[in-house]
């Protein structure tokens, strides 16, 4: 780092997710602008829990290259690092692989030098237990019940990391990171803070960077963000010349995806943005002074947990006739009662109600809010139902599906005497296997000894198509 | 009386982790936002109401310098869990949209 990096540090956000996309264009005047590094978030719980359940990515493999690609060669050409949070979207081991994986074929078909860190946030399941037996793992609010057969049901627990693992990775020297799951904001943060740019300007600038462009006026599609960050204040400014910044949108993006706008909780301390003050440079850069850091008591890192809850088959179907709409809620409650008694029928003891779950959503009634719904009164003249069936392997809800089918199909109802079809099915066979599915099952902090315990590091020299792991 | 769907440039919901909702009333201007601000029809107690909850469940925030409000409430279920309907949390604002507002 120079000195004059001290007094400013430049930052190129590409966009906000890894594999988004970004326009060329807009990286090359982002790169022209002399960033000391370029900064990228790669993951996030809003694409649900399969993702970190089942070890699969969000974002397409071809899709992540192409921007991994562009970032890697852009970072090599300046010699600057490249630092990639929350790899292959949940950050567990077989997403960082996955991350390396792609990482390794760019450099070989790019033929790059450069040393890269691995920063690992899956979690043991004997460290959680030992940890948990000390008193040191505590809910946030609202948290489900979190225990050792918890632990022991988890598919996969990752922590999320704040700054300071970045940061003894940078101080090794590494060209490139490649992290596991990580707060957002720490992605950005770490560096600003090891080259001396205060805490609540590294963090609050670093809030607005880890999702691109997404805090100018009007995002039409994923894009760059640049920002000068400085001992006092720091400046936003999307690359993009067909995008704009002005202060109400800045301090529009506090709010997104946050419950609190004011006060954002890191591993180290709070971010807080009660004093900030936002003015426009000019017509499309905005200047942030005044938020703060506090730091905290107690170090802690975030959990995040996935379990299997079943295998899941659906059935589509909708109604029509005006008689079962107007009882629909006592139709559905009549046909769970009947594939209780059918399931009991065809398996007996070997499958209880309690080893799997009946779930009908009523679309055009309350599909989309459930018990948020304030409207009661049906007025439309077609409902769509989804019937579910998850259970403990994919033949038995399969084979349940097919019972709802039939079932549902045929239910009666008072007004009509004889045979009635009661189900308009639009796919056949009328059910779909849906596969593995899996529930979110921890919303805990750690109290670790250190801000490194739980982030075990790897650094590899890569040469084209050679790795040669380095010593720690 | 206007609706609050027709004085903001955007509501929306959205997750704030896999446990929280938030949603965000968000203004074009200081005025608009200062009319719905000072009209009183917008507070904790309108948004615990529209969702069937108790005050002390909603968080409220005015946010000045944005022009907007924020408020957030936990999920019904947890984002992707069996009986969750909506894994981004994208469709749930649709209660606040018809607050009146004189």
């Amino acid at each position: 780092m120079t000195s004059s990096a001290s007094e400013e540090v430049r930052v190129l956000a590409p966009n906000g997710v890894l594999g988004s996309g970004f326009l060329e264009e807009s990286f090359e005047k982002g790169l022209a602008q002399k960033p000391h590094f370029i900064g990228c978030d790669a993951g996030s719980t809003d694409p649900g829990p399969s993702h970190l359940g089942s070890g699969e990515p969000a974002f397409p493999r071809e899709a992540v290259r192409r921007d991994l690609r562009l970032m890697l060669l852009g970072a090599r050409r300046l010699k600057i690092p490249l630092i990639i949070g929350s790899t292959g979207t949940a950050g567990g081991d077989p997403h960082l692989a996955w991350g390396y994986e792609i990482l390794k074929e760019i450099a070989v078909a790019e033929n790059l030098q450069f040393k890269v860190a691995l920063i690992h946030s899956e979690q043991g399941k004997a460290y959680l237990k030992k940890r948990l037996a000390e008193g040191r793992i505590k809910p946030l609010d609202p948290a489900p019940e979190f225990n050792e057969k918890v632990i022991e049901r988890s598919s996969h627990i990752v922590g999320m990391m704040g700054a300071e693992p970045f940061q003894r990775a940078l101080q090794a020297g590494a060209d490139v990171i490649l992290a596991g799951r990580a707060s957002d904001t720490a992605i950005f943060a770490s560096f600003a803070e090891l080259h001396g740019i205060p805490s609540g300007i590294a963090w609050h600038a670093a809030k607005i960077l880890e999702c691109g462009a997404a805090a100018v006026v009007n995002r039409k599609s994923p894009d760059c963000m640049f920002a000068w960050l400085r001992k006092d204040h720091f400046v936003v400014e999307p690359p993009n010349p067909e995008y704009h910044c002005t202060p109400q949108s800045v301090a529009s993006h506090s709010l997104y995806e946050n419950s609190d706008p004011y006060k954002l909780v890191e591993c180290s301390g709070t971010l807080d943005l009660t004093n900030s003050r936002y003015e426009a440079l000019n017509d499309r850069s905005v200047r942030v002074t005044g938020s703060t850091f506090a730091p905290a008591a107690r170090y802690t890192v975030k959990l995040e947990g996935a379990e299997l809850a079943g295998y899941q088959s659906i059935v589509i179907g909708s109604v029509r006739d005006p008689f079962i709409i107007r009882q629909i809620d006592d139709w559905t409650t009549r046909l769970i009662e009947r594939l209780h008694a059918r399931v009991k029928q065809v398996y007996g003891d070997r499958m209880k109600p309690d080893q799997y779950v009946l779930n009908i959503r009523i679309y055009g009634k309350n599909g989309t809010m459930g018990p948020l719904e304030p409207v009661k009164e049906i007025r439309s003249h077609e409902l769509c139902l989804l019937i579910e069936v998850t259970a403990p392997s994919q033949e038995i809800a399969s084979s349940i599906a097919g019972i709802a089918r039939h079932q549902g199909l045929h239910l009666p109802i008072p007004e009509w005497s004889g045979l009635i079809t009661a189900l308009a099915c639009p796919y056949n066979p009328a059910h779909l296997d849906r596969g593995a599915v899996y529930r979110f099952n921890v919303n805990h902090i750690v109290e670790p000894d250190d801000a490194y315990e739980m982030f075990p590091t790897e650094y590899f020299a890569i040469d084209g198509a050679t790795q040669r792991k380095l010593p720690q | 009386m206007t609706p609050l769907g027709e004085l903001a440039r955007l509501i929306r919901s959205k997750n704030a982790g896999p446990f929280e909702l938030t949603f965000d009333i968000m203004f074009e201007d200081s005025a608009t936002y200062e009319r719905v601000k000072q009209s009183g029809m917008v507070n904790r107690e309108a948004v615990a109401s529209r969702y069937g909850l108790p005050a002390d469940k909603v968080k409220f925030f005015w946010c000045d310098p944005a022009c907007a409000i924020k408020a957030s409430i936990p999920r019904p279920y947890i984002q992707g869990d069996l009986l969750d309907s909506d894994g981004h949390g994208g469709q749930q604002y649709a209660p606040l949209m018809d607050i009146q507002i004189p």
